[in-house]
């Protein structure tokens, strides 16, 4: 999983939120992972330049800090959209057809499973299992689910989105 | 003391012990594969399991404490089935290019897949293909023949302080790599090869110049010499199957000289110039109050350190240039002029301990004085090709006029060499009547050695420090202003050049019991105490050096051919 190519757009006011975050949290042991969950909740994602102040700050070298966001699949090396798509792929969902519900969603949006759209309106991710698993195939945008799913309801669950109806 | 049976063998050891080091104290020898003593214990990879009596399961004899009364079998179908297991399940993933590896026959992974009768083809997987990292001038990574074995991710750490490396991803994906998989040239990686020294198998290796080598040797047009630097007389025996320790300098010399028509000088010339260039360097910043302290700057993986992590410092490192690129200069200047030769046509290899030299030759500002700079492996691999039977070989002499050297020159491939070989000189400048040659107190391999010397009313601070994580304790201090010191030694690997990251590989079975920083360093001052002259500054090379061509220490001509500036490097 490598950082994508898009450009940081860091504010002032979110580099001096995650310094105090550093700060508050630097002398507890175990303390870069709830650093990096409070620095991707600040900026979104992971990128390098984060991660570049997340290891200067708690005097951990990159390595370590970059193999920790990339073990755990709850970090994100690259920019979410203003509205996240998560769709299940565990046992379930994949008998009942989600692969090939993914690749709709990536013909559609154009973008692969983990990226964003050129637009920043939509991220592509996939997950296992959000327990819904009688609604197969399940996926999630934000914070609703959307069971039972076939290729052909897509667009019209997109849509509002797009709109900016939801 | 602990008393406990391995294999109905008694045997008594410290409390803490752990029953690899309880078998090893009963003569008994179980295998490993990601336990390197000293650099990682991680009881990972599951090569080392033992029954032991109170355990359920078979646990791993590299982290597992001995107890009172426990009976360990080492032996058993048990531990045979799932170390072949182990194997079988690593041979699955991993690239068996085995004829052609430069660890062939030195590869562990290999040894024991023999030793256990494991079926490379059991669990078929489709075969891994991802690119080779060669950015680098000096290493080359293979990840498909990487094991997970983090060896090379403790060295970067534990030994060396770097970070460079790391475990990125999870599970079946996980792989080594640099932060955000960029490649070695892009992280701070020193070069300085303590990771393709700790790797089993074959995927770090460093990049050959052995091709470039052959080559201009059958080049009508090229005159090719070699220099071998200090360490490589007491290393390279081991690739010849001599025990630890032995100098071999005159078969290496003879050896060398079979490979074409070559000439093989002693790299302990530039050493010795070194010494009068950084001596007098130092007594200059004592006089005239410039910064101190002094760093010494021969070691390349140290430079490219300092450059990443402490750039503010660069005022106080040497502007020597290092022997190896002293050398360089030297030849394509003084020696080309003197014999009527074409720089562009002499060809100049070195044959030094290190991976990070062969980033050092690269440098724009060093102009490719040096051709090609062969590791201690690189050398022995050419000599095998070239059918020489090392060990018959009658011991010779190298050729004038780089053949004379001192026991300071020589000492600079272990650490605190650089340090004494500097204070019988720099004593001598301050005080002619200074006869002391023996500075013991900053010898051995102690990670970090501290002494004070007064000569001529003048008090030095010296200290030395090997492998880059005690570099990096020494720098805090002194940032801090918790020491201060005259005059530093750094060398980039633990116990300095003879435990180099080109010297040649041990496996872990030898490695992990065997003090070779100490042995291979004996070896040196052995040679040091027969010397005829053991003070740089009574080189008879160098002084013809300076009669003949830079005048004295310092001068304008020497600091345009010896000495040299850095670059400061970003941090990750």
């Amino acid at each position: 999983m490598k950082g994508n190519n898009s450009v940081f757009q860091g504010t002032p006011e979110q580099e001096a939120k995650l310094k105090e975050v550093i700060e508050n949290r630097k002398s507890a042991p175990g303390c870069l992972m709830p650093v990096l969950q409070e620095a991707q909740a600040i900026y979104g994602y992971l990128p390098i330049e984060v991660q570049k102040m997340i290891a200067e700050g708690l005097g951990v070298s990159l390595s370590e800090v970059y193999g920790v966001a990339t073990f755990y699949t709850q970090f994100s090396l690259t920019p979410k959209g203003k509205h996240r798509i998560s769709l299940c792929l565990g046992t379930a969902c994949y008998v009942k057809g989600a692969d090939k519900i993914l690749s709709a969603l990536e013909k559609k949006l154009g973008v692969k499973c983990g990226e964003c759209t050129v637009d920043g309106m939509f991220s592509l991710d996939s997950c296992r299992c959000v327990g819904a698993c009688g609604l197969a195939p399940v996926m999630m945008i934000d914070d609703d689910v959307y069971g039972k799913l076939t290729v052909d309801m897509l667009d019209d669950i997109l849509q509002p989105y797009r709109e900016g109806r939801k | 003391m602990v008393n406990l049976k391995i294999n109905g063998k008694s045997v008594s050891v410290p409390e803490g012990s752990t029953v690899l080091e309880a078998a090893k104290a009963a003569n008994i020898e179980i295998p490993t594969l990601c336990f390197l003593n000293g650099v990682n214990c991680a009881g990972s990879c599951r090569m080392c399991v033992v029954e032991a009596t109170g355990a359920r399961g078979l646990v791993a004899a590299c982290v597992y404490p001995v107890s009172e009364g426990m009976e360990v079998r080492t032996n058993t179908p048990k531990c045979r089935q799932s170390r072949k297991m182990t194997l079988e399940l690593l041979l699955s993933t991993h690239k068996k290019k085995c004829l052609t590896c430069p660890r062939n026959m030195t590869c562990e992974l290999q040894r024991l897949a023999l030793e256990y009768g494991a079926d490379a083809d059991k669990f078929a997987t489709a075969a891994p293909d991802t690119p080779l990292d060669t950015s680098s001038p000096f290493l080359i990574r293979d990840n498909d023949k990487c094991i997970n074995c983090r060896r090379c991710v403790a060295a970067c750490k534990n030994l060396q302080g770097v970070e460079a490396i790391g475990p990125i991803g999870r599970g079946y994906a996980v792989h080594i790599g640099g932060a955000f998989e960029r490649p070695t040239i892009e992280t701070n990686c020193v070069g300085c090869g303590q990771c393709i020294v700790a790797c089993p198998v074959g995927a770090l290796v460093e990049k050959s110049g052995t091709d470039a080598v052959w080559k201009a040797m059958s080049d009508p047009e090229k005159k090719v010499v070699f220099f071998t630097a200090p360490s490589i007389r007491a290393t390279l025996s081991e690739e010849f199957g001599l025990p630890v320790g032995t100098n071999v300098e005159g078969k290496m010399v003879a050896a060398i000289r079979r490979l074409g028509d070559v000439e093989v000088f002693n790299m302990d010339v530039t050493a010795d110039l070194t010494i009068l260039e950084e001596a007098s360097e130092l007594v200059d910043r004592v006089k005239n109050n410039k910064p101190l302290p002094m760093f010494t700057s021969c070691c390349p993986g140290w430079i490219k350190y300092i450059e990443h992590n402490y750039p503010e410092m660069l005022p106080n490192l040497s502007t020597c240039k290092s022997p190896q690129q002293m050398f360089g200069a030297l030849l394509k200047t003084y020696y080309c002029e003197k014999n009527g030769i074409e720089p562009e046509n002499l060809f100049v290899v070195s044959v030094i301990p290190c991976t990070a030299k062969k980033f050092e030759v690269e440098r724009p500002e060093l102009k490719k004085d040096v051709d090609v700079a062969l590791t201690t492996r690189e050398l022995a691999r050419m000599i095998r090709t070239a059918g020489i039977k090392f060990a018959d070989l009658e011991d010779e002499d190298y050729d004038d006029p780089f053949r004379i050297a001192t026991g300071g020159g020589a000492i600079f491939g272990a650490t605190g060499g650089v340090m004494e070989a500097a204070l019988r000189t720099a004593a001598h400048m301050l005080d002619g009547k200074f006869e002391v040659l023996d500075f013991k107190e900053v010898r051995g391999t102690n990670p970090i050695k501290e002494a004070k010397y007064k000569v001529a009313g003048i008090t030095v601070k010296v200290a030395v420090a090997s492998g880059l994580a005690n570099a990096k304790a020494i720098m805090e201090d002194i940032k801090a202003g918790r020491k201060n010191y005259t005059f530093v030694e750094i060398m980039a690997c633990p116990g300095g050049c003879i435990n180099g990251g080109g010297q040649p590989n041990v496996p872990d079975s030898v490695r992990n019991w065997t003090d070779l920083k100490t042995l291979r360093a004996k070896a040196l001052y052995n040679y040091d105490k027969k010397l005829e002259y053991r003070a740089s500054h009574d080189s008879p090379t160098v002084k013809m050096l300076y009669d003949e061509y830079f005048d004295q220490p310092n001068s304008h001509k020497a600091h345009e051919v010896l000495h040299t500036e850095y670059t400061p490097r970003e941090k990750y």
